[in-house]
């Protein structure tokens, strides 16, 4: 029998502040198949949600975190990790996810990346990365492929965009994956192993913008789904280094790198903290 | 292992007693970035955090210190960062998040001569008016600016205290010479101490308003973890912290953060007089400033000059109403600081031509001499 469309309620009600939908992503845009693989991941994980945050940065991606039922932060543009270390360090005891796009980790944000990365800051980190702007209008990013046109690179862009696998590797991250949208269910497991990963973990999301990106480089939505299919290739075993985005030669897919290393607080415990007050800490936890 | 509050007798510089100003007041983050002549700050507090149960973190540059001192406020832990100049530029971006977002952290400028890197080593009040209106957009701030390294080790409590009452970025605007200067610090008895935490939220988590103000127009806080699911955005908000694109909006939220400051003037608003009550030329100072200005006020008297000293405790809010009066009744005034010309815009927007208001400046580097300032008397009165 038909239920009335008010009863109706999706698996990730719970987790989404519903009185804030519709949200403000475009139709076709993949941020909403990377968010709602985030939210499982975190429901499938089995941390206490009471105590997980969201931090996101500016951008369409950095969105996120408005629409996600749990404490969340959205802070300025670039500034979502260095806002997270200084949450996670404060209390360790709060699982810190971070959700946000190419431009906003990438470019105004990337040094600190690379330092939470090195300090190995138990953070699950997941970047949305659209190859552009989305926001401002599709400006070419840190990104965006070499001759893909944007608003500000007209004529096609002139310069190499990141690797970010590599990035994530030369910077000590303890974990490290890319997938596409379309991967949804490697996705989700991705983030979810990201999650429950102590230490620095990384998550990379290859998802279209055909508002922006798309239109300006003959790539509709579906085109792109048919270029995640076609065009990449899953291989865990792939070395950082082999990781460069050109969708003609082929990107590679999977889990790169699952170590355990001591974390940033860890770390900070055993150095710096004298042994009398740690083994207080110890004590009066249960 | 050391207590929090180290009760004794020291001879401690302006740097220093402000780190242990810090921990007196419950401080247990501090997220930093090197910087001459901050840089001592960080340094005491990296030993002595640890063993009180903080974290010290050095961040990358000052846009993570700070934003990492907000992220570690909001998890509920009492927070702080120490800069300079450049790094002073560089935080007022965030500082803008943490007022829009209403996020107690104490944030300290050891002001040097600017602009640019200046002269890094040497001191200057150059920074006031970036205190004010650093930031974009429109706000109150509340600016403290010491007088000596006892003060600096109160004034630091009494920042964070201000910070966690009315939920907003507290600046302490001291100089390199107060924060290399050596003199006697008392740190009393921890029991007399008194520290003040964020209004803390009562009632069911699931119908709490993150930004529905109570009584003194400051909402109570919820930490994260703490099960309330309070988004907090720097986009203009409504009482959810949810964003709001309206010109309502807008309004809305500006009222909140600048009338819980504007309405709370006389619980904020800290001055100290000097000589004042027959006085008829008022010289108005601040940090290092007002110590030449102490010095300057005796020494006029003594040559008949019936001068006074109003020494701004906390710059901002500036104390309006203050000078209005006294323009009613004085000869004029004489601001004196180290820079060319700032809270003397404010002294002579206040005294609104009843009294003239004259400057004794300097571009920094250096102390302004007494007799500057009793010379700037005889010229001018
Ligand atoms: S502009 Fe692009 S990235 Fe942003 S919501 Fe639209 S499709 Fe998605």
């Amino acid at each position: 029998m038909n239920q009335p469309n008010k009863q109706l309620r999706h698996p990730l009600d719970d987790l989404l502040r519903t009185d804030r939908i519709p949200h403000i992503w475009c139709p076709g845009c993949g941020i909403g198949t990377a968010f709602s693989a985030c939210l499982t991941a975190m429901k499938k994980s089995g941390i206490d949600l009471e105590k997980t945050v969201m931090i996101s940065g500016i951008g369409c991606s950095g969105r996120g975190a408005g629409y996600v039922n749990l404490d969340s932060y959205h802070t300025t543009h670039g500034r979502a990790i260095p806002f997270a270390t200084g949450m996670k360090l404060a209390n360790p005891e709060l699982n810190v996810v971070v959700f946000s796009g190419d431009g906003d980790l990438f470019a105004i944000g990337g040094n600190h990346f690379i330092h939470a990365a090195r300090r190995n800051v138990d953070l699950t980190v997941v970047c949305v990365n659209n190859f552009n702007y989305g926001m401002t209008g599709g400006q070419v990013a840190a990104t965006t492929p070499f001759m893909a046109r944007t608003t500000t690179t007209p004529a096609g862009n002139p310069d190499a965009p990141f690797n970010l696998p590599l990035l994530a590797y030369a910077s000590g991250a303890s974990y490290i994956a890319r997938w596409t949208i379309l991967h949804a269910r490697d996705l989700m497991e991705s983030i979810q192993e990201a999650i429950l990963n102590r230490g620095f973990s990384f998550v990379e999301v290859l998802s279209p913008c055909p508002v922006n990106y798309g239109r300006r480089n003959k790539e509709k939505a579906m085109d792109s789904m048919r270029i995640y299919q076609e065009r990449t290739l899953i291989r865990n075993d792939a070395r950082p280094w082999e990781l460069d985005i050109d969708f003609d030669k082929g990107v590679i897919l999977g889990k790169f790198i699952e170590t355990e290393r001591p974390t940033c607080t860890d770390r900070y415990d055993t150095v710096c903290r004298p042994k009398e007050l740690l083994e207080e800490m110890k004590g009066s936890k249960p | 292992m050391r207590p929090a509050v180290l009760t004794g007798e020291y001879f401690m510089t302006g740097d220093v007693a402000c780190a242990e100003g810090a921990l007196a007041a419950g401080c247990r983050f501090f997220g930093g970035y090197p910087i001459t002549p901050a840089t001592e700050i960080a340094e005491h507090i990296s030993g002595r955090l640890p063993e009180v149960g903080g974290t010290f973190i050095q961040m990358e540059d000052e846009i993570a210190a700070i934003a990492s001192v907000i992220g570690a406020s909001c998890a509920g832990v009492k927070s702080m960062t120490a800069t300079s100049g450049p790094g002073f530029s560089l935080m007022m971006e965030n500082l803008g998040l943490a007022i829009c977002t209403e996020t107690p952290c104490v944030l300290v400028n050891v002001q040097r001569a600017g602009p640019s890197t200046g002269l890094p080593t040497q001191g200057a009040q150059g920074d006031m008016m970036q205190a004010r209106w650093g930031s974009h957009g429109h706000y109150e701030i509340i600016a403290l600016a010491p007088s000596s390294p006892q003060e600096i080790f109160y004034q630091t409590i009494d920042a964070f205290n201000l910070s966690e009452t009315y939920r907003v970025p507290v600046l302490i605007m001291t100089d390199e010479m107060i924060g290399h200067l050596s003199e006697r610090v008392v740190i009393p008895d921890a029991k007399t101490i008194q520290t003040v935490s964020r209004p803390s939220p009562k009632g069911r988590k699931d119908r709490f308003n993150p930004y529905e103000a109570g009584p003194n127009g400051v909402a109570p806080m919820a930490a994260a973890g703490e099960g309330y699911h309070i988004h907090v955005t720097g986009l203009t908000h409504d009482q959810r912290g949810y964003p709001v694109m309206t010109v309502e909006a807008q309004e809305w939220m500006m009222n909140q953060l600048v009338g819980k400051i504007r309405r709370n003037l006389d619980d904020i608003i800290r001055t100290e007089a000097y000589r004042l009550e027959d006085a008829d030329i008022v010289i108005v100072s601040y940090g290092v400033s007002a110590r030449t200005s102490l010095a300057a006020v005796d020494e006029a008297r003594d040559q008949g000059i019936r001068a006074g000293l109003l020494r701004l405790i906390t710059v901002w809010p500036f104390p309006e109403s203050q000078i209005r009066e006294l323009a009613k009744r004085v000869k004029g005034f004489l601001t004196v600081e180290l820079n060319l010309g700032q809270m003397h815009l404010e002294v002579e927007r206040c005294a609104a031509g009843r009294a003239p208001a004259f400057l004794v400046g300097h571009p920094g580097g250096t102390i302004i001499p007494p007799d500057d300032v009793i010379q700037a008397l005889k010229e001018h009165f």
